[in-house]
């Protein structure tokens, strides 16, 4: 599935290329010790280090190191032994310390590869990098008329950039990018992905050129894309508005730029616009990263199953189809409510009743399903009612109801309600003959040779049951009867 | 290359830091002194010799991600040239 | 014998002794400090904290308890160690009215060892400068001069410490030495300074000026203080990276009194023209005193020392602008109005900082900026590595280095203002063994023809104060130095 914008004279190719800015999970911030945790009051998750006190110093925090590395050989990538955090000097007001601590010539994690499956086809987008750095603070600007107010909560949370390669081709390539990479990080439990709270933002590197080119042509980043929606809807429209730029005979200006997801229109960033020298050098205040193998090894040997080695397993080992298994592993929590429902039980009845019957009332209540009030065990217990016969399915996805707002047992459910499947043919057979002497003139029909009312005698004998019959086996007592009848 | 007046003032810029007109060319003339005496380094021949990175060669120390640091927003706040308890306050920024 | 003129075991054994008081010692300090308010050796005075802090240690000497050598000493702390509720300006204007809600670590460790701060002394603006003119607070006097009616420099950038002790205001100083700013000033003063080894003291909590460089060490009287006061400073401390987890050794038994067979060596490359005779002289002196203590004196090469102070130009400077990018307005310091945010920053920073500090600001940011990087900040790297690799060389061969503190004595205020080249020549003797972070000590070698004191250097290898201590107090006891600042005779302190 190829994307190409076509303008006034010929189709043109877009090239992406992400820098993924995401939060790293780990309870204190990279360098101090104040909370890394979200919605504090402001200002008071700040250390004497996160304000730039006169005379405080950085001290790594283990795990963000730990983390880096988890992450880098989840996404396939070299990790390099030896690493090294260099400043980035700028002035802003949300930089307390006039420099960001970050990675440059050295990063801890060099190149790896993601794939993503498109409609079927595989495509490998190449990682460039990922590398350690703070975290700035946060400016405000819309509570006071005059003055821009800044809280320093977020300054020196760790994050890790992670930049792709210009290997995406599309809109929503790009987006299935961030979805996999957001995917692959909450399995390593090494960012939680939480796009509202700002755990995951990315900038967009755009840039247009004719279909079957390979010149690579000016690009603008588009800084600070916090949806998924949002990446995909800025850069279709930044690759438009080139296009545009091209056909009318103008040239695209290297810049960065916004994406307003009100208007749906990227625009330039003033404040961005003068030339920058961050005067990179390697902080004095800090030594060199460097890491044992063996180091290494002990996370490599401690990674969980990623999405993809799960896929794997779950179309080989467990026949399920490739489009239930990739909506099963998308997330983290479906794959593990899956295989805790899975356990024991026929893995296709499980992962359709996870994404039909379980998504739909999730989605008809907007939860998400690791607040499903239905846990995967008691969903479980459902399941063993359906395979052991107790109940059909029909009445199975009714209990699921009850269970819903229940804390009721599903077993104690069906006990109460008297719901189940009948199977004492005597009990089938003497609704079957109520049926069929109640509604002569559907009968006739039948034996005239209309097949389609049959159905409908099916479904009279099911609400005479309260759908506690087997539908096949009432249909086959229903033709037996009138077929000799 | 030799600074000038123009050099003075994108330097400046880039540091934040106002340089009156009047300073500039005798700041000029001083960090011309400064990189002509500096320029002494070319004699030493560094091609096989790799930089600094610490002085002592120790292994970078590491912290346990322990969250030591509870709310102390007023000591932050407190040498703040702004009143505002609650935030720091700069002029207004248009992004 | 007045309070005043004690050294710090000499005090100790005293109180130890019961012959005096905590407070009658602080007392006799502070007014000291009063008298002598001309010598512009003291920012911030704190004779409130300095009584309080000396009664509670009569109180533990009552009990029966010390904190061990330092306590109930008088000291000065300089005033780029941030002190927890007391002003600290770090000399610079951009620091205006900053009372720091914490306290270093070094100040926080001599006053947990019992030391008795009387107030935070005069400086360099951050750090920046050898004759300490560039403070904020104005220049700080030599207790030595001239009968030529000028005043002289004390050095710097520790310029107010090193006054301090030599005028007997204080028993001792915590400074900070990046490339000379303990050593010069000690040399200047006719008194001992010490840097020990890059790392051995924690930089938390001290205004940072060149973070590969900076470290604190002690000024004091003789060579035993300051390995006394040493002894309170040093800890490893979790909260600066930098900081080493190496064994701390007792200085004080390091003093021996025997050097026998010590092998001390004498680098030719610090024979520079721009010395004057009579440091020649001296030095040779302080060579022939060793020998006949019974050291074996060894040529030595170090080929790249004339290249240390170029290259301590570009890294100190640039490590600098980084470092002083924090003091920009807007969460404590000096903050200068202005029509939108840069403009605030321009202002803030333009006003706030002086002279020398704005020039080595801007070298430092022309040295990072894109296109000079490799020429200048990674090149300098790179000298530094040969410069760090010449001494690896020599300590193998030798137990430690003899060298002049300074190439010249003390110059008039106002002098070599010109070429700022001209007064970073103050350094040469001093920033090769900061460039390499190894530890040395300059003490008083004699006077010049006119009456100044000049300073001998002595360098170790890295963690080896040890021996740094052992042969300064041989040399320092066949020198002999027994002459006082004149101002001390004027003064009657």
């Amino acid at each position: 599935m190829s994307y190409f914008i076509s303008g006034e004279k010929e189709d043109w190719e877009v090239v992406i290329g992400l820098e993924v800015h995401a939060q790293v999970v780990s309870d204190s911030k990279l360098f101090s010790d104040a909370s890394t945790e979200f919605g504090a009051k402001p200002n008071t998750q700040v250390s004497l280090v996160d304000s730039a006190m006169p005379g405080m110093l950085p001290v790594i925090n283990k795990v963000c190191i730990k983390q880096a590395v988890r992450t880098g050989l989840g996404l396939n990538s070299k990790i390099n032994l030896h690493s090294v955090f260099e400043r980035k000097n700028y002035f802003y007001p949300d930089l307390p310390q006039g420099y960001q601590i970050s990675q440059y010539l050295q990063p801890i994690v060099g190149e790896g590869i993601v794939t993503l499956e498109m409609s079927g086809e595989i495509r490998e987008i190449g990682v460039e990098r990922l590398h350690l750095e703070q975290d700035a603070g946060k400016s405000i600007h819309d509570q006071d008329p005059r003055n821009t107010l800044i809280d320093l909560n977020r300054a020196g949370v760790a994050l890790m950039e992670i930049v792709s390669k210009p290997d995406l081709r599309s809109p929503q390539e790009a987006g299935a990018y961030m979805r996999k990479l957001r995917a692959i990080m909450r399995y390593l439990g090494t960012c939680d992905g939480n796009m509202e709270e700002g755990s995951l933002r990315c900038d967009a590197n755009v840039s247009v050129r004719p279909k079957s080119t390979s010149e690579l042509r000016t690009r603008a980043e588009i800084k600070n894309i916090n949806s998924v929606r949002f990446v995909e809807d800025a850069i279709e429209y930044e690759a438009k508005r080139q296009v545009d730029i091209y056909d009318s005979g103008g040239t695209v200006n290297q810049e960065t730029r916004l994406y307003d997801s009100d208007k749906g229109e990227t625009r330039s960033m003033r404040s961005k616009e003068e030339a920058h020298d961050y005067r990179y050098f390697p902080d004095p205040d800090l030594l060199p990263i460097d890491l044992s193998t063996e180091f290494v090894d002990e996370i490599r040997k401690g990674l969980p199953e990623l999405p993809d080695a799960k896929k794997l397993r779950f179309v080989g080992e467990m026949g399920l189809s490739e489009g239930d298994a990739e909506i099963l592993v998308s997330e983290k929590e479906i794959a593990d409510y899956f295989e805790d429902l899975s356990v024991g039980r026929d893995p296709k009845l499980s992962a359709n009743w996870v994404i039909h019957e379980l998504f739909a009332r999730l989605k008809k209540d907007d939860l998400n399903i690791d607040n499903s009030p239905v846990k995967a065990d008691r969903l479980g217990s459902l399941l063993d009612l359906i395979e052991d016969k107790t109940i059909t399915n029909q009445i199975a996805t009714s209990v699921l109801e009850t269970m819903w707002t229940s804390a009721e047992d599903p077993v104690a459910i069906v006990e109460k309600k008297g719901l189940q499947q009948i199977t004492d043919t005597g009990q089938i057979d003497s609704a079957v003959e109520k049926v069929i002497l109640e509604n002569t003139d559907q009968v006739s029909q039948y034996k005239d040779g209309n097949e389609k009312v049959l159905g409908w005698l099916v479904g009279q004998v099911m609400k005479t049951t309260q759908g506690k019959a087997d539908a096949k086996s009432v249909n086959e007592i229903l033709r037996k009867k009138m077929d000799s009848g | 290359m030799a600074i000038d007046k123009a050099k003075v003032k994108e330097i400046a810029k880039l540091a934040r830091m106002k340089v009156a007109d009047k300073d500039e060319s005798e700041l000029a003339t001083e960090l011309n002194q400064i990189l002509d005496w500096i320029e002494q380094l070319d004699e030493v021949d560094t091609k096989n010799v790799l930089p600094v990175t610490s002085v002592t060669s120790e292994i970078l120390s590491q912290r346990d991600d322990k969250v030591t640091n509870l709310d102390q927003k007023d000591k932050v706040l407190a040498n703040s040239p702004s009143d505002n308890s609650d935030f720091y306050v700069v002029p207004k920024v248009v992004e | 014998m007045t309070l005043t003129s004690l050294t710090i075991s000499g005090a100790r054994d005293k109180l130890q002794s019961g012959e005096f008081s905590s407070e009658e010692l602080i007392k006799e300090h502070i007014s000291t400090v009063e008298k002598c308010k001309n010598l512009n050796a003291f920012i911030t005075s704190t004779p409130e904290i300095a009584l309080d802090l000396a009664r509670k240690s009569d109180a533990r000497r009552a009990r029966g308890e010390t904190l061990g050598g330092m306590d109930g000493i008088p000291i000065g702390i300089k005033d780029l160690f941030c002190t927890e509720g007391v002003l600290t300006t770090a000399a610079s204007h951009i620091l205006d009215g900053f009372i720091p809600p914490y306290e270093s670590t070094v100040s926080g460790n001599l006053r947990s060892g019992g030391a008795v701060m009387i107030g935070k002394t005069n400086m360099d603006e951050f750090a920046m400068g050898s004759a300490n003119i560039t403070s904020h607070y104005g220049p700080v006097k030599n207790p030595w001069y001239l009968n030529d009616g000028k005043d002289r420099v004390p050095g710097g950038s520790s310029g107010g410490s090193a006054s301090a002790v030599a005028a007997n205001l204080c028993l001792g100083a915590a400074a900070s030495d990046t490339g000379g700013s303990i050593r010069q000033p000690a040399s200047f003063c006719g008194i001992v300074g010490m840097k020990p080894t890059y790392g051995r003291c924690s930089r938390w909590g001290m205004v940072a000026f060149s973070s590969s460089l900076d470290q604190a060490g002690p000024l004091t009287k003789t060579v035993r203080d300051a390995s006394i006061m040493l002894q309170s400073m040093v800890s490893h401390d979790p909260k600066d990276s930098t900081s080493s987890p190496e064994v701390i050794p007792n200085f004080e038994a390091a003093i021996t009194g025997d050097i026998r067979g010590l092998k001390v060596g004498i680098p030719e490359e610090y024979r520079i023209s721009e010395m004057s005779p009579e440091i020649d002289k001296l030095w040779s002196k302080g060579v022939e005193l060793l020998k006949s203590a019974g050291a074996e004196i060894v040529d030595v090469s170090l080929p790249h020392t004339k290249y240390a102070l170029p290259t301590y130009y570009i890294i100190a400077p640039a490590e600098a602008s980084s470092n002083l990018a924090r003091y920009d307005g807007v969460r404590y310091g000096l903050r200068v109005d202005g029509s939108d945010l840069n403009d605030m920053y321009e202002a803030t920073r333009g006003e706030g900082f002086g002279k020398e500090v704005k020039r080595r600001i801007m070298i430092g940011t022309y040295v990072l900026s894109a296109g000079y990087y490799d020429a200048y900040y990674l090149k300098a790297q790179k000298v530094r590595s040969l410069i760090i690799q010449d001494f690896n060389d020599i300590f193998d061969r030798v137990d430690v280095l003899l060298t002049p503190t300074t190439p010249f004595a003390a110059f008039p205020i106002g002098e070599k203002m010109d070429d700022p080249v001209q007064m970073y020549i103050n350094d040469i003797f001093t920033v090769p063994a900061s460039m390499a972070g190894l530890p040395s000590l300059s003490l008083p070698g004699g006077l010049s023809d006119e009456g100044l004191p000049l300073g001998l250097q002595l360098i170790t290898k890295a963690f080896d104060e040890e021996t740094l201590f052992q042969c300064g107090d041989i040399l320092e006891k066949q020198i002999n130095f027994s002459h006082q600042a004149p101002y001390i005779e004027e003064i009657g302190s």
